[in-house]
């Protein structure tokens, strides 16, 4: 059987321990990705949840679909695991269409939001439930079931139903029985939603080291940026069915394509203005809010003179005075007054919110690097907040 | 938590709701064991009548009938409601769906005089011969729909993604619904098939009118010998059903727990 083949090929390298980084794998061009979704898009009635994504993802790559809910990623994730069927477009898995083939002829395993574990099987049945499916031998299967519980750290429970275990013991259960049949692209369907902070930070790292390990290409369904950002190597963000922006962590968040996705992914504060001049990679613009601004032109030319100008608040410093002048080395430097308004102390961390004279608002994220801290400005208080051009995107409106 | 006082009002109340339900039952289950010929006068405790009915060929021929037409029909409501269940709440939808469920609930409403009348006329149209078989398809469509709707609840408390789960790792659908569904409904099902054994063994109405000669069941049976007068032998018979009946409830009931207790939500009974 083709499928057991490959299961025994791949079995093989993951013992052999090797493979490359494979957290940083891209398409890249002219390579047949491995997994190629086109021009795919699914109605219910009249609403269009998923509208004409295209997406291309490489062999072990960890991809997290990053969304607000509702936003139609697990409706993409469910026509790839093949619960849904694409009113249009095609999904390619090595080159075939596979958008009108059946969930259980599919080399894809999904790992469920609720877990979905069989109650009336044991931990050891239920991961084994796919590998008897797959028709392998019994010594085979057991050998393979005591791997994957050695691999998710469930030694001792194997002979537990599910309603036996903890949240996060379920969680591993499921994680155990979608990897036992070594699918060439594993789905996770917000798999750590369910699980308290502590557990969902430990988990993330796990769930990467995992990835890493067995060279697997994972998908994660997400609607929590932190999240994808630690895990993923690149980032697809939905809205309204649409396919937003791909990218990696670094890009989504340093240079997000719109307003709608710097917003969405992290704190922004924004400012609607327009182009006065252009010069020396510089634009001049007049904010309403913030007088005019000065920043770097953006790399892709801007071509409308309405944009706004976005800036992250820990990008933004703040002191009592304005900048020391060998800070601004030359250039020209954002600078603007404002009134400590709120302070909210989070530790590692301080978030302030100005009041600028201009009435409108600006928040500012400062580290707290020193235990005691000189710096620290109260509600009321009179201060000079300044970025410099370089930290700041212009985003057309 | 604080214990509330349970008052004499609250006592006396529950005594004669009790009362009111349980003890003609219990009176007829102490005559049972009346030594006297007399239904009204007490003689003294004796198991003579239970000794009599034993000996009442036609009383046992009834009841043997009784017990073959609910096992038979029960067994045959179980499959086909099981499988309207099914249809109904996990196929794709299709036209005339609630169509079909509302008639299939009909049967819950429809007034037994009808549905036996109705049968009847069906039975003599195809002139068929009556007896065990009328009796026990009159009794199938009688039931099916009680089937129908503990296992139907029972489906709808089932999480779906189990299915997909199981489809995900390898089974087409027949296979994850033999591998997963199934034993996750197996006690709604027999719970299903217990209450429609149970409805059909108390059956008089749609077996009178469906039923032929020399076919009696227990409570056409029961029915005629009490018309000619009660005899305590009565007695004794009804109280074995009240146990024999007693006893699959409660085995019903454990079953829906058990049920429940593996999976969501239980299946009302």
């Amino acid at each position: 059987m083709g499928l057991a083949g490959k299961m025994a090929e791949e079995s093989s390298r993951i013992d052999a321990g090797a493979g490359p980084g494979p957290r940083q794998a891209a398409p890249a061009d002219g390579d047949v990705p491995l997994l190629r979704i086109d021009k795919v898009a699914k109605k219910f009635g009249t609403f269009r949840a998923v509208d004409g994504v295209s997406l291309d993802i490489a062999a072990g790559e960890f991809f997290a679909l990053l969304g607000p809910s509702g936003c139609g990623k697990t409706t993409l994730l469910r026509m790839l695991a093949g619960f849904e069927t694409p009113d249009e477009g095609r999904i390619l898995l090595g080159g075939r269409d596979i958008a009108q083939v059946l969930p259980h002829e599919r080399p894809i395993n999904m790992m469920f939001q609720n877990y979905a574990l069989f109650p009336h099987l044991s931990v050891r049945d239920n991961i084994a439930f796919g590998l008897k499916r797959a028709g392998m031998a019994r010594g085979e299967i057991a050998a393979r079931v005591a791997e994957m519980v050695a691999l998710v750290k469930l030694d001792g429970l194997e002979k537990r139903k599910p309603d036996q275990l903890s949240g996060g013991q379920k969680q591993r259960v499921a994680l155990a029985r979608s990897l036992a049949r070594r699918p060439q692209v594993l789905l996770l369907d917000e798999p750590l939603a369910a699980l308290d902070k502590k557990l969902r930070e430990s988990t993330q790292g796990e769930l990467m080291e995992l990835q890493r390990r067995l060279g697997m290409t994972f998908i994660v369904v997400t609607h929590d940026q932190e999240e994808a950002m630690t895990m993923a190597s690149r980032i697809g963000v939905m809205d309204s069915g649409r396919l937003e922006q791909v990218a990696t962590p670094h890009e989504l968040y340093e240079a997000p394509n719109s307003r709608w996705i710097a917003g969405f992914v992290g704190d922004v504060n924004l400012f609607d203005g327009e182009i006065t001049s252009r010069d020396n990679h510089r634009l001049t613009i007049a904010t309403r809010d913030a007088g005019t601004l000065v920043v770097a032109e953006p790399r892709n030319p801007v071509t409308k003179p309405n944009v706004s100008v976005a800036i992250r608040p820990e990008k933004v410093k703040l002191s009592l005075r304005g900048p020391a002048t060998d800070a601004i080395n030359g250039s020209s430097i954002n600078r603007l007054d404002g009134v400590v308004a709120e302070v909210c102390y989070l530790g590692g961390s301080t978030n302030y919110k100005l009041k600028l004279d201009s009435g409108s608002h600006l928040r500012s994220s400062i580290a707290n690097t020193a235990r005691i801290d000189i710096d620290a400005y109260g509600v009321n208080q009179h201060v000079v907040a300044w970025f410099a051009p370089d930290d700041c995107l212009v985003l057309e409106q | 938590m604080a214990r509330r006082r349970v008052s004499s009002f609250n006592i006396a109340s529950l005594a004669l709701g009790l009362a009111f339900l349980y003890l003609p039952i219990v009176i007829l289950v102490i005559y049972s064991f009346n030594a006297s010929r007399l239904v009204t006068v007490w003689g003294g405790w004796s198991l003579r009548w239970y000794a009599e009915l034993f000996n009442d060929d036609a009383m046992i021929e009834a009841a043997w009938m009784s017990l073959r037409v609910a096992g038979a029909s029960a067994t045959i409501a179980t499959v086909l409601g099981t499988l309207a269940a099914v249809a109904l709440s996990r196929g794709e939808r299709f036209r005339g769906r609630t169509l079909f469920s509302g008639m299939l609930y009909a049967p819950l409403v429809m007034p037994e005089v009808i549905t036996g009348l109705s049968l009847l006329l069906l039975f003599v149209a195809l002139n068929a011969e009556r007896g065990f078989w009328t009796v026990t398809i009159a009794h199938t469509t009688l039931t099916m729909c009680f089937v129908a709707v503990v296992v139907q609840s029972r489906l709808a408390s089932l999480d779906r993604s189990l299915e997909e789960a199981a489809m995900d790792l390898g089974c087409d659908p027949a296979r994850a619904f033999l591998a997963v569904t199934l034993p996750l409904i197996a006690p709604a099902i027999a719970a299903g098939w217990m209450l429609a054994f149970t409805i059909s063994l108390d059956d008089l109405v749609i077996a009178s009118f469906t039923t032929g000669p020399g076919s009696a069941t227990l409570p056409i049976r029961i029915y005629s010998e009490v018309r000619l007068g009660v005899k305590p032998e009565i007695n004794a018979i009804s109280t074995l059903i009240v146990g024999f009946i007693a006893v699959i409830i409660v085995v019903a009931s454990l079953a829906s727990k058990l049920s429940s207790a593996q999976g969501e939500n239980a299946a009302p009974l």
